[in-house]
């Protein structure tokens, strides 16, 4: 079962928990199973047609998901999946 | 034994103007970071400019671009968001040319920087500190609507940000080195990885661009909602063949390892993209790995982190803002 950490601006949907483990062979998956155990994850992870919110990073260990394969980028048990706001610099 | 020079040039240019002495930075080879013989590590100095950041490119080029346009003459207020260096470079070239300057700024930033823009004249309003460059985004787009008489650069969405780098940065890299293997630049705006992939992969379609960006300490991650994340309109994750992400912790012990190792005085983002590089280069059999440093260190000297150990650093880590 892989491990899927929770950002501060979503820990309030998860019940306070700052990581989750979650099954899935995929990104998609994992996510999704996220968001039964936390259904009020599932607004701010997905857009309406199901795609990653756009304001949402995703990465599989400290690679970005959408520079891989998206929700289909396969995910190990060991792997972690960790979710950030998007944040810019400058 | 003495190793030949690059080039023969004997200074870095002469120039009328201290505007027109942005760019022209030294590529710099780092020995002691290369993983194996055939891999060359190279720094490009962007700390040369003369504010000591990358993004002296980036204002001259959106300035220059603005008047070019019409869109200001000297007398016109500007206003940009920023987390520092490009609101020091814009108040450094606006006091040159005569033009007003108010940067929102978040308020965790170290003291250095707020120096900086009031020694160049500049008006600063601070934005809060846990919403990071997102929260001074916010701010300055709810000032410019709200007052038209602003002009806003907004290195964000402005062209002339990565053109800077596809026209300057990128060009340097070209007429020095014959290959790029690999390209590693820190993600903020996107200016500098977006500028540089485009030129760079016109001459090699096979040029890795890696993207490094920071992991926000979670004190810097007090947003409402993830809907608060903002994605720069000028980025194009199409361009990016990789982005990684790099804990301030990691990016403290690599501009540490900078400093000790090839004598680099550098800002944090550096040691950040440093180690992604390294990883770039551990992953080559041979070629050139080039990655920039965006700016020195000297504005970060009083968060401590060139001069006290990692140990008793920990704890500021969370909530500082270091890109």
């Amino acid at each position: 079962m892989s491990t899927v950490k929770i950002p501060p601006v979503l820990r309030s949907s998860t019940g306070g928990e700052k990581q989750v483990a979650a099954e899935g062979a995929d990104v998609g998956e994992v996510l999704r199973a996220l968001a039964r155990q936390h259904p009020d994850t599932e607004r701010q992870l997905f857009g309406e047609a199901g795609q990653l919110n756009r304001y949402v990073n995703v990465y599989l260990n400290d690679e970005d998901v959408r520079v891989l394969q998206g929700l289909d980028t396969p995910v190990g048990a060991d792997d972690t999946l960790v979710i950030l706001p998007a944040m810019a610099g400058g | 034994m003495i190793e030949p020079r690059l080039d023969n040039r004997p200074c870095g240019g002469k120039y009328g103007d201290i505007v027109q002495a942005i760019g022209h930075t030294p590529l710099v080879e780092l020995r002691r970071l290369s993983p194996k013989p055939g891999v060359r590590i190279y720094a490009k100095l962007e700390s040369y400019n003369p504010t000591g950041s990358v993004k002296d490119r980036v204002a001259k080029a959106m300035i220059e671009d603005a008047e070019a346009s019409g869109a200001i003459r000297p007398g016109q207020m500007i206003l940009e968001p920023t987390s520092g260096n490009t609101g020091i470079s814009l108040a450094m070239i606006c006091s040159r040319k005569g033009y007003p300057l108010k940067v929102v700024m978040p308020d965790n930033v170290t003291r250095e920087r707020t120096d900086l823009l009031r020694m160049y004249r500049a008006e600063i309003v601070y934005s809060p500190g846990v919403q990071g460059s997102n929260g001074a985004v916010a701010l300055a787009l709810e000032m410019a609507e709200a007052d038209s008489s602003y002009y806003m650069p907004y290195q964000y969405g402005n062209q002339a940000n990565p053109l800077a780098h596809y026209n300057g940065t990128a060009v340097e890299i070209l007429e020095e080195l014959d290959e790029v293997s690999a390209f590693v630049g820190g993600l903020g705006t996107g200016g500098t990885l977006m500028g540089c992939a485009r030129r760079l992969k016109e001459e090699n379609p096979d040029t890795v661009i890696v993207a490094a960006e920071p992991l926000q300490g979670e004190a810097v991650q007090g947003l409402r909602s993830l809907d608060d994340g903002y994605i720069p309109p000028i980025l194009d994750l199409s361009l990016l063949d990789r982005k990684i992400f790099v804990s301030n912790r990691d990016a403290v012990v690599w501009t540490k390892r900078l400093l000790a190792d090839e004598g680099l005085f550098v800002g944090v983002s550096s040691g950040a993209i440093a180690a992604i590089a390294v990883r770039a280069a551990n992953e080559l059999e041979e070629g050139n790995v080039v990655f920039v440093v965006p700016d020195d260190g000297w504005k970060y000297l009083s968060s401590g982190v060139y001069t006290r150990p990692l140990e008793e650093l920990e704890d500021s880590l969370d909530s500082a803002s270091f890109w």
